[in-house]
């Protein structure tokens, strides 16, 4: 295999991280909606944590969408 | 961008530079596409907080508008800081407006114009960078000169056991250090790779077209549907980058303030 074809094969499984953090930021609003259901009036108040949970998800998630770009247009 | 069937997503990003070449002291300091949208965004804000703050006592619906956005603005650093970060609350409000509207601008659909395309300004490493490191530097500033040495204590949360310190202070310390990057980074990468997609399934809708073959018709139709979508769906992730970004800057500032 030459470096050109591993290049595109090692960017499209770096690519695969970001799915990953797909599930994770699923996690974050699946669980808040369920307690939110649950507990309508305290919903309001922690909406600041359901955006920093979101926030930490996705951050791993472009981190793995970063190192695809790398892959690809730096090395 | 897309001719002869060839897909070049990164080009919407290249920084051109308008008129002439200048430079200082080795530094190119020319005026670029970017500096022009930053003058735009700048241009956009001063016009929609000028028309809303002539301080009728009887709002408008403009001032309305403004008094809205500073509210909420406000809002989150009562919530998140406590009285104390009233003073904070012209810069994280400058932080959230300009990445707002320079997000929004870069969604400006200019490109049917031959020869123009809006430049997101935050797409770039430099610029998301920058306002990284001011908010960065500013917790820095605001943690010394008001706790002075104490501000360490930072790194060391209330009530661990003594033998967990030498586990906890190098964790703290390390996930202090990277909050610039971590804000820097999903600023960037949230508004670039969003601009890639578009601009991918938009050359698939101008490739399957112009292909002339049934299938391309097909694939440029679902295409085209998807994009509404996706579409939509950046017009969310330019809000809401610009919230988290805000919300990120004062959770920072409230651990310099009030040292958990």
């Amino acid at each position: 295999m030459d470096l050109e074809s591993a290049k595109m094969i090692g960017a499209g499984l770096a690519a695969i991280g970001t799915g990953a953090a797909a599930i994770g930021v699923g996690f974050v609003f699946g669980s808040f909606l369920q307690s939110a259901l649950r507990n309508p009036a305290a919903a309001d108040g922690q909406q600041g944590r359901l955006f920093l949970g979101f926030a930490l998800a996705e951050l791993l998630g472009l981190m793995a969408f970063t190192v695809a770009l790398l892959i690809l247009f730096v090395f | 961008m897309a001719s002869e069937g060839k897909i070049d997503p990164m080009h919407q990003f290249t920084v051109e530079r308008i008129g002439p070449k200048l430079e200082i002291a080795g530094y190119d300091v020319s005026f670029t596409n970017s500096a022009l949208w930053m003058l735009l965004a700048l241009l956009v804000i001063g016009l929609f907080m000028y028309g809303g703050t002539r301080r009728q006592l009887v709002p408008g619906r403009w001032q309305l508008a403004v008094e809205g956005l500073t509210g909420f603005v406000r809002n989150l650093m009562d919530t998140n800081i406590g009285p104390a970060g009233r003073k904070f609350t012209p810069f994280v409000f400058s932080l959230f407006v300009f990445i707002l509207v320079s997000n929004l601008l870069g969604m400006l659909p200019l490109a049917i114009i031959p020869g123009m395309h809006a430049f997101t300004t935050t797409s770039h490493f430099s610029i998301t960078g920058l306002l990284a490191i001011m908010s960065f530097a500013l917790v820095l500033i605001v943690g010394f000169w008001r706790h002075g040495l104490h501000f360490f204590s930072l790194f060391v949360p209330h009530g661990t056991p003594i033998y967990m310190l030498p586990l906890i202070i190098p964790i703290e310390i390390v996930s202090f250090l990277v909050r610039p990057f971590s804000l820097l980074l999903r600023l960037f990468v949230a508004m670039m790779s969003g601009h890639i997609l578009m601009e991918v399934f938009g050359s698939f809708i101008v490739n399957g077209f112009a292909s002339g073959s049934p299938m391309g018709f097909g694939v440029g139709i679902i295409s085209f549907v998807f994009i509404v979508g996706v579409g939509a769906l950046e017009l969310l992730v330019c809000a809401l980058q610009a919230y988290v970004f805000a919300l990120l800057t004062s959770l920072y500032l409230n651990d310099a303030i009030n040292l958990h």
